[in-house]
C-alpha cells in the first residue's frame, strides 16, 4: 500500500513536473523572431516616389506595399510628381529634410542620373534607397525591377517567332527616348538577339518619346516606307496604343505582329492580347515584384547595416505572353487590387 | 555727331546732339541712321526715299525684296519638301502626303484656336489641358455608365464654362491672359486628374461612336484631315467675313482705339477664349478617336509650345492684330514636312529636336534681319 502511495505520489510528481517543465519549455521556445521583427519594423516609414502615381505599375506597387507595411505597423506614404523630374526631386529633398524622414525611400527614377545625388544624400541621412523599375548610375541599397536587357531579348524572340520563317524578316522598333535606361537597355537586348539571327533586320527605329500620338505618326511612316514589316516592337504599352492605331489604319492588322512591354494590368495588356491588338506582351509579374520590394524592405530595416552598405539587384522574372498562353491569372486587375487594399 | 561733319541725323537725336534735322523721320532704328549717314552732304535738298517715309513699310530693304515671315517659312517648308521629295523614296506617295497632313491635324486645330486668341492679343495656355481633360472626363463618365447624351452635354458645358471664365478674367478682371490661362489650365488638369479620373489614360468604351469616327475614311483619307480642313475654313470665314471676326483684329491691334470707336472689346475677348476651348475639345475628341484612349500625360508634353510655335512661326505676331488661318497652315506645313522627313530618314529624336529647333531659329533670325523691329512696328504687349 505504502508502495502504491509512493508510486502515485511519484507519478503525480512526475506528471506535475512534466507539466511544469512543459510550461517552462514553452517559455523557452518563445520564438524571438517576431519580437525582433516588431522591434525593427514597428513605426518605420516607407515612402514611394514613382514617376507618377497615374499609371498601373505605380498604383499596383503602392497597393501591395501599403498592405504589407501597414500590417507590420509601419507608415506608408506616396508622392506624386506627375511625370515631372523636378517635382520628384523636390519630393525626395523634402522627405530627406523633414522631421519624419522616411526610413526607406523607394524611387522610380526617370533616367540614369537625375536622382543620383539625392539618393546619395538620402543614404547619408540614414535612409535606405530602393530603386524600382528603372535603374540608375547610382548603386542604391537595392534595385528591384526588370532586367531591361533581358526584357528586350524576350521581345525580340517574341517578334522573331511572331514573324515566322517565311516572312519578310523585317522588324520595326518604336523606341521610348534616348535618355531612359529602360529604353536604352531594351534596345541593347533586342540588338543582341537579332545579331544571332542575321537574316532578321531592323528597318527603322524611331522614338515615340513615350507619347501615343507620336508613336502612331512614326509607325504610320514606318509602315508606308516598309509595308512588308512583319513585326513591330514598341517599347511601352503606354504608347503602343499609337502603334496599334497605325497598324489598324494601314489595314495591316493580323499581318504585323506587335510586341510591347507593360505592367501586366488586365485592361492595358491582357484585354489587348485577347482582342488581337498586341501579338505579345512581356509583362511584369507585379505581385512577385512587389513581394520582392516588401522582402528587401524588411531585410534592410532588420539588417542593422547603415544605408549605402550593400547593393543588391533583384530582377523580376519576365516572360512574353501571347494569346496562346493567356490565362485568367496572366494579368492583375487594378480596380480589384485597389478595392482590396482599402 | 553734329552738322559740322556733314552728317545728318533725325528725330529726337537732333535735339540732343544738335545735328541738322533733315526730315520728319521719327525714332527709327540704328540701321536707318546708318543709311542716312551715308548720304553725301551738299546735295541738298536731300530726297528721302519712299521706303524711309513715316508711312512706308517697316524694314530697311526695298519692299520688293522683302519677304514676310510667312513667306520665309513657306520657302523653308517648300525647300524641305523638294529636297525630301527628291531624295527620300516613298516621301512623295499619296499615302505619305496624307499622313503628313494627318500628323499635324490635331496640332493644327489647336493652333487655329490659339491663332484666334493671339490675333486678339491674348494667349491661351490652357488649351492642351482643356483638350485632354475634357475628353478624359467625358470618357470617364461613359465608362462609369452615364448616358452618352448627358455625358457629352455636361462636358460641353464644362468646356464652355472654362472658356468663358478665361475670357471673363482677361476681359473684365483685366488679369493678363498668360496668368489667367496658366492658372486655369493647371486647375482643369489638377481637378480632373485628382477628382475625376484614377489613371493617366482613359480608354474609349467598346463600340463607341468615337471608335467608329476614328476609323472613318473618305477616299482613304482619315476623317481628322477633313475636320481640320472644315474648321480651317470656318475659322477663316469667321475672321475674314464676320463682324465679330473683324472685331478680333481691331481689338488685338489697338484695344483702346477699338473701344473708343464703339467695338465691344470685352465680349470679343470672351468669345476668343470660348472658341479656343471648343476647338481644344474637338482636338481631344479626335485624338481619342484615333488612339481609342486619351492619355492626360500629354498635358506635360511640349505640345503647348508646338501649338504656339505653329501659330507664331507661320507669322501671327504675338503682339496681336495680324495674321490669319493661312499662317497656321504654313506653320503646320513646315512642322509636318520636317517631322515626316526626319522620321523617314530615321533620325533619333534628340537630333530631330535639334534640327527642328535650328531650322525654326534660322527662320526667326532671317525674319529679324529682313523685317527688323523698331518703334513703329513693335507694339505694347509684344513678347
Amino acid at each position: 500500500m505504502k508502495h502504491i502511495k509512493t508510486f502515485v505520489a511519484a507519478a503525480a510528481a512526475m506528471v506535475f513536473s512534466t507539466f511544469a517543465t512543459g510550461t517552462f519549455a514553452q517559455d523557452a521556445a518563445q520564438d524571438p523572431g517576431p519580437i525582433a521583427y516588431a522591434k525593427a519594423l514597428n513605426g518605420k516609414r516607407v515612402m514611394l516616389v514613382p514617376m507618377t502615381m497615374g499609371f498601373d505599375l505605380a498604383q499596383g506597387w503602392a497597393a501591395y506595399i501599403k498592405k504589407e507595411v501597414e500590417a507590420w505597423g509601419g507608415i506608408f506614404e506616396t508622392r506624386d510628381p506627375n511625370w515631372s523630374v523636378d517635382a520628384g526631386a523636390q519630393a525626395i529633398t523634402d522627405a530627406i529634410n523633414s522631421e519624419t524622414r522616411p526610413d526607406v525611400l523607394i524611387v522610380h527614377s526617370p533616367d540614369l542620373n537625375s536622382y543620383s545625388r539625392l539618393a546619395k544624400k538620402a543614404q547619408q541621412a540614414g535612409t535606405y534607397v530602393i530603386l524600382v523599375d528603372n535603374p540608375t548610375n547610382f548603386p542604391a541599397d537595392a534595385f528591384v525591377g526588370s532586367d531591361w536587357d533581358r526584357l528586350g531579348q524576350l521581345e525580340a524572340e517574341a517578334a522573331i517567332k511572331g514573324c515566322g520563317e517565311n516572312s519578310s524578316k523585317k522588324i520595326g522598333l518604336v523606341q521610348g527616348d534616348q535618355a531612359n535606361a529602360s529604353s536604352l537597355y531594351q534596345y541593347a537586348g533586342i540588338v543582341k538577339v537579332l545579331e544571332k539571327h542575321p537574316d532578321f533586320q531592323i528597318v527603322a527605329k524611331p522614338d515615340s518619346n513615350w507619347d501615343a500620338t507620336t508613336s502612331r505618326n512614326v509607325t504610320t511612316t514606318m509602315l508606308q516606307q516598309n509595308p512588308d514589316i512583319c513585326a513591330i516592337i514598341d517599347f511601352w504599352d503606354g504608347d503602343a496604343t499609337g502603334a496599334a492605331a497605325a497598324i489598324r489604319d494601314a489595314k495591316l492588322g493580323g499581318k504585323v505582329f506587335l510586341v510591347t512591354t507593360g505592367g501586366g494590368e488586365k485592361s492595358a495588356d491582357c484585354d489587348r492580347i485577347e482582342d488581337g491588338t498586341y501579338g505579345a506582351v512581356v509583362m511584369t509579374d507585379l505581385a512577385r515584384q512587389s513581394a520582392d520590394i516588401n522582402a528587401i524592405i524588411k531585410f534592410l530595416l532588420q539588417s542593422g547595416q547603415p544605408a549605402g552598405t550593400s547593393s543588391t539587384y533583384i530582377y523580376t522574372l519576365e516572360k512574353a505572353t501571347t494569346k496562346a498562353d493567356l490565362k485568367p491569372d496572366s494579368c492583375w486587375d487594378l480596380k480589384a487590387l485597389q478595392t482590396s487594399a482599402q | 555727331m553734329s552738322s559740322d561733319d556733314g552728317r545728318i541725323c533725325s528725330g529726337a537725336r537732333a535735339i540732343i546732339t544738335g545735328c541738322r534735322l533733315v526730315a520728319a523721320v521719327p525714332f527709327r532704328n540704328i540701321q536707318d541712321a546708318g543709311v542716312l549717314k551715308r548720304q553725301v552732304p551738299g546735295r541738298q535738298p536731300m530726297r528721302i526715299p519712299d521706303r524711309y517715309r513715316l508711312n512706308a513699310s517697316k524694314g530697311n530693304l526695298p519692299l520688293r525684296w522683302r519677304l514676310s515671315q510667312e513667306a520665309i517659312i513657306l520657302v523653308v517648308a517648300a525647300a524641305v519638301f523638294v529636297v525630301a521629295g527628291g531624295t527620300l523614296s516613298g516621301f512623295l506617295t499619296a499615302e505619305n502626303l496624307v499622313a503628313i497632313v494627318r500628323s499635324v491635324s490635331v496640332l493644327g486645330i489647336l493652333a487655329l484656336g490659339m491663332a484666334v486668341v493671339i490675333i486678339g492679343r491674348g494667349i491661351d495656355l490652357s488649351a492642351v489641358a482643356i483638350m485632354a481633360m475634357s475628353v478624359a472626363w467625358y470618357l470617364e463618365l461613359l465608362n462609369g455608365g452615364t448616358g452618352d447624351a448627358a455625358a457629352f452635354a455636361s462636358v460641353l458645358a464644362g468646356v464652355l464654362a472654362i472658356g468663358t471664365i478665361n475670357g471673363f478674367l482677361v476681359a473684365y478682371a483685366e488679369v493678363p491672359a498668360i496668368f489667367v490661362t496658366l492658372a486655369s489650365g493647371s486647375f482643369v488638369f489638377g481637378y480632373v486628374r485628382s477628382q475625376v479620373i484614377s489613371q493617366d489614360a482613359v480608354p474609349v468604351p467598346q463600340d463607341h461612336w468615337l471608335e467608329r469616327l476614328g476609323s472613318t475614311r473618305f477616299f482613304d483619307v482619315p476623317v481628322e484631315v477633313f475636320i481640320f480642313g472644315a474648321l480651317g475654313v470656318l475659322t477663316f470665314v469667321f475672321l475674314r467675313y464676320t463682324k465679330w471676326g473683324r472685331y478680333v483684329y481691331y481689338a488685338g491691334d489697338n484695344p483702346v482705339g477699338a473701344r473708343n470707336i464703339g467695338i465691344p472689346v470685352r465680349p470679343v475677348l470672351v468669345l476668343q477664349y470660348v472658341i479656343s476651348a471648343l476647338l481644344a475639345f474637338v482636338a481631344g475628341l479626335l485624338t481619342a478617336a484615333s488612339l481609342h484612349s486619351i492619355n492626360t500625360r500629354i498635358v506635360n508634353s511640349t505640345l503647348l509650345y508646338d501649338i504656339i510655335l505653329v501659330a507664331v512661326i507661320g507669322g501671327i505676331g504675338l503682339s496681336g492684330g495680324r495674321g490669319g488661318v493661312r499662317n497656321v497652315l504654313v506653320g503646320a506645313a513646315l512642322i509636318g514636312v520636317l517631322l515626316n522627313a526626319m522620321t523617314i530618314i530615321d533620325i533619333p529624336l534628340l537630333y530631330q529636336n535639334l534640327i527642328k529647333a535650328t531650322i525654326l531659329l534660322g527662320a526667326i533670325v532671317a525674319d529679324g534681319i529682313i523685317n527688323p523691329r523698331d518703334e513703329q512696328t513693335a507694339q505694347q504687349g509684344d513678347i
